[in-house]
């Protein structure tokens, strides 16, 4: 079985609107794809999909064996302690501190304070911010706070990394920074990562699969795909 | 082990949050104390209207005067049916003979007039004197009684009694009545308070969920700090029963009640006082857990 599989998924939201339908996708360990489409082409709906933020209203998705579908509300954290979320607006708790921003999701499974800081120091390493552990969110930039973010992604050694427009908020060069992080995540700790976008020029350069929506629908699929159209 | 870290970490967020969000905490703690007040007072009397109900039942008796000229055996089928009524709880048995001794030895009055009887001679009655189970069937054991062989008189306890027997039931269910209701509303208010902090952390609460946070460890510090706001809202009302009690009891043992009604009695404080305490720090406690789990639960689905 694959790492990540769609079959016949269809997503309605309770309006009426179709957020995804009928994908059928699949996805190995280890790749890094791309989703692109329009605006409300239905990207953040696969993407949540992915971690059981929405279910799909027909079909099935799989994510490392776990039929994330059927998963009940109250075991959805078994899923997604296996997996690291990177948002557009970092989603950081504001009275923590860089440290605790990234040790909160060990100290909330009970990991000890002494299994949790080397996990933290690495995860920190990883992107490039261990000498601003004590700070508070506020008091960092936007690509920080995103370098925090993934930080505390991966924190627990996820197999899979999902981004939803991690660059959405970041100018174009700060949105390089966190590309090459995100891409060295991939290559060094061989982490699955989907990432979706509407960046070009993140697209063309970094020359992955590519998978476009358009209105719900897989539109293409293209290993070293680009952004045209 | 794990599981202790989660609680004591739970603890640590349960306290910050009780502080940063200190006014709320207030208005929770506050509300607690009122309604545990209320509890008290609503337990303390529905306790003491029962004992006093129970004492002034123990008074109430039923003389039964039979006929004159009874003889031995018809006073024994007398006290053999009386005893077959199932209402019947003890029965004392005076005799014409003993009344007269008793009567003698109570005044002067009464000897000299007994002195004058003639030997052999008593226009006593013997007598029968009943208590029952159940006090407000006391009307129809009466009947019951009147109709029976060699019965010449029934007498029983006042309507005034009654009438007071019947005001207390009242009294006390009016009371259970209030208390459980305001054990609701304490909870729906804490519930409420609770609700506006969470509100203002809800998107915390997403982050942890996103995070594989597990649904027991979100929920586990506004359960704790529930815990908390219900305890501390218990030690005022704790107090003032410890105090208070002691001093209604004090105070009307020596002056009020008990010389009014000689019978009535108040509770003592050492038999009812602990007992009330664990229902209040038990309420408390219980109060606030459910309604912080009623205020955060709508925020655990997706
Ligand atoms: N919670 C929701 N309830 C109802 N409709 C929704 C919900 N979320 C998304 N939709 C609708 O589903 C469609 C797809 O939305 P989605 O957020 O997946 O688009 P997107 O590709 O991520 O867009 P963008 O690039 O602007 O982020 C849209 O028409 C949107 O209005
Ligand atoms: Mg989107």
């Amino acid at each position: 079985m694959e790492f990540i599989e769609f079959k016949d998924c269809t997503k309605i939201y309770k309006n009426g609107v179709t957020g995804i339908a009928n994908a059928n996708l699949k996805i190995s360990k280890g790749e890094f794809v791309f989703i692109i489409g329009h605006t409300a082409s239905g990207k953040s709906t696969l993407i949540k999909l992915l971690y059981r933020e929405e279910k799909p209203t027909r079909g099935s998705v799989c994510v490392g064996g776990i039929d994330v579908g059927k998963l009940r509300n109250n075991k959805v954290y078994k899923l997604r302690r296996k997996l690291g979320i990177v948002f557009q607006d970092f989603k950081l708790l504001p009275k923590l501190t860089v440290y605790e921003n990234v040790a909160y999701p060990l100290e909330s499974y009970g990991y000890k304070s002494s299994e949790i800081r080397p996990l933290v120091l690495r995860a920190l390493e990883q992107v490039g911010l261990k000498d601003k552990t004590r700070s508070f969110p506020h008091q960092l930039s936007g690509g920080e706070q995103q370098r925090v973010c993934i930080a505390r992604a991966i924190v627990n050694k996820p197999k899979l990394l999902i981004c939803d427009e991690p660059t959405g908020n970041l100018d174009p060069e700060t949105s390089k920074e966190i590309i090459d992080v995100i891409n060295n995540i991939n290559q060094e700790l061989k982490t699955t990562v989907v990432m979706a976008t509407h960046d070009k020029e993140i697209v063309n350069r970094m020359k992955k699969r590519v998978i476009v929506i358009k209105d719900g629908l897989i539109d293409k699929d293209i290993q070293k795909g680009c952004y045209k159209e | 082990m794990r599981f202790f870290r989660i609680i004591g970490r739970s603890i640590k967020a349960s306290l910050k949050s009780i502080f940063r969000n200190f006014s709320l905490s207030m208005a929770s703690i506050t509300c607690t104390i009122i309604t545990l007040i209320l509890v008290s007072i609503g337990i303390l009397l529905s306790y003491n209207v029962n004992h006093i109900t129970k004492e002034i039942e123990n008074e109430l008796t039923i003389v039964i005067l039979l006929e004159k000229n009874v003889t031995t055996e018809e006073i024994q089928a007398t006290e053999k049916s009386l005893k077959d009524i199932a209402n019947v709880d003890t029965i004392k048995y005076n005799s014409k003979e003993e009344i007269k001794n008793n009567l003698a030895k109570e005044s002067e009055t009464y000897a000299k007039i007994i002195e004058s009887w003639e030997e052999g001679e008593n226009p006593l009655q013997d007598s029968f004197v009943l208590t029952v189970k159940n006090v407000k069937e006391i009307n129809e054991t009466a009947t019951t009684i009147k109709n029976m062989d060699h019965v010449a008189v029934v007498k029983y306890g006042e309507s005034m009694v009654n009438e007071l027997i019947k005001i207390f039931d009242m009294v006390k269910n009016i009371t259970l009545v209030l208390v459980a209701a305001l054990i609701l509303v304490t909870a729906f208010l804490i519930s409420n308070t609770i609700k506006i902090t969470i509100f203002s952390r809800r998107n915390e609460i997403e982050i942890m969920r996103l995070v594989g946070t597990s649904n027991f460890v979100i929920k586990l510090p506004f359960l704790i700090e529930g815990f908390f706001i219900g305890i501390m809202g218990a030690i005022i009302p704790v107090l003032i029963t410890i105090f208070g009690y002691d001093y209604a009891y004090n105070h009307l043992s020596t002056v009020g009640l008990n010389n009014l009604l000689n019978v009535i009695s108040l509770v003592k404080p050492t038999e009812i006082v602990y007992y009330v305490i664990l229902i209040l720090f038990g309420i408390g406690a219980l109060v606030g857990m459910f309604g912080s789990v009623r205020a955060v639960k709508k925020h655990l689905t997706i």
